[in-house]
């Protein structure tokens, strides 16, 4: 299972060999540590997306975007961290979370050198594409393997917002054509 | 105060030190009714078939997320923060789609009849 979370994110981000040589739980998924790092990892990602943008991005409702994931994700994360101190869980790195990491950084170095409309089309058009390829995982793996319940609640509650965020990064990428 | 298009009050819960955003402290009128309008996983709950002039809609945010309640014509502007509970007081009949300012996928339509019952 953690294979499938990182095909997912290769999908998207292209990340190189994130596949599956962290230890897996019982059920051969990912462990709750695992979940909790790569769930803690893929929103610290894109907030660090967000802020890139909104150095960068002049467009209103690009920057209005950019500030929604910053704000939301920073949330999450906030909640993941609370949790996993209450559960007495350290989060536990692994292949999945450092292929994201990898690839969100060249990104970051990539995006770096563009600026106006191309800055924007490649921010917005990539927050599509992480949306979805996280909003699968969440769907297909971490939510289905997280053992903890209030970990699992929280997975959900993540994925109702980061579809919401898939939505509205979907109309924003339409407008900017 | 100028509102436009609708007169309306927001009081601010104890939570919040947020002032009233607009018009007369709102004191329901006799048979005013309050509804209870819950944010909750990046929805806005149910909502109140029809409202009459002068009851109230309680908005309870009961996300980890900043939202609003934001009418698309700006008649009210509700922004509430994690936990938060504001009211909005309606005093003018009319149709009123809205949104979350931060969410837009989150909506909802209010209609407010007049005072008859």
């Amino acid at each position: 299972m953690l294979k499938a979370i990182g095909f997912a994110a290769a999908v998207v981000l292209a990340a190189s060999g994130a596949n599956a040589q962290a230890a897996p739980s019982k059920s051969g998924g990912p462990n709750d540590a695992q979940i909790a790092h790569i769930a803690y990892t893929a929103g610290g990602l894109d907030v660090a997306a967000g802020k890139q943008a909104l150095a960068k991005s002049q467009n209103k409702a690009v920057r209005d975007f950019a500030q929604e994931m910053v704000r939301d994700h920073t949330a999450v994360n906030d909640q993941a961290l609370a949790l996993v101190k209450k559960l007495g869980v350290t989060p536990q790195d692994n292949p999945t979370s450092q292929g994201l990491s990898k690839d969100a950084a060249a990104k970051l170095a990539s995006y770096a050198k563009l600026s106006g409309k191309a800055f924007d089309k490649a921010y917005v058009d990539n927050e599509v594409a992480y949306h979805k390829t996280v909003n699968g995982a969440l769907s297909t793996v971490l939510i289905p393997d997280a053992q903890n319940g209030e970990l699992k609640g929280l997975l959900q509650t993540g994925l109702k917002l980061f579809t919401e965020h898939q939505l509205h990064a979907e109309h924003l990428a339409m407008s900017l054509k | 105060m100028k509102t436009p298009h609708l007169w309306f009050a927001v009081l601010a819960g104890a939570a919040l030190a947020a002032a009233p955003v607009a018009a007369p402290a709102a004191k329901p009128a006799p048979k005013a009714a309050i509804y209870t309008v819950t944010l909750k996983d990046m929805k806005f709950g149910p909502l109140p078939a029809t409202l009459h002039v002068g009851d109230t809609i309680e908005w309870v945010n009961s996300d980890i997320f900043l939202h609003s309640a934001t009418a698309k014509d700006k008649a009210f502007d509700v922004e509430l923060k994690p936990g938060a509970h504001l009211w909005t007081t309606f005093h003018r009949a009319g149709t009123y789609p809205f949104t979350c300012r931060y969410h837009p996928g989150m909506t909802g339509t209010l209609v407010v009849a007049d005072q008859a019952r």
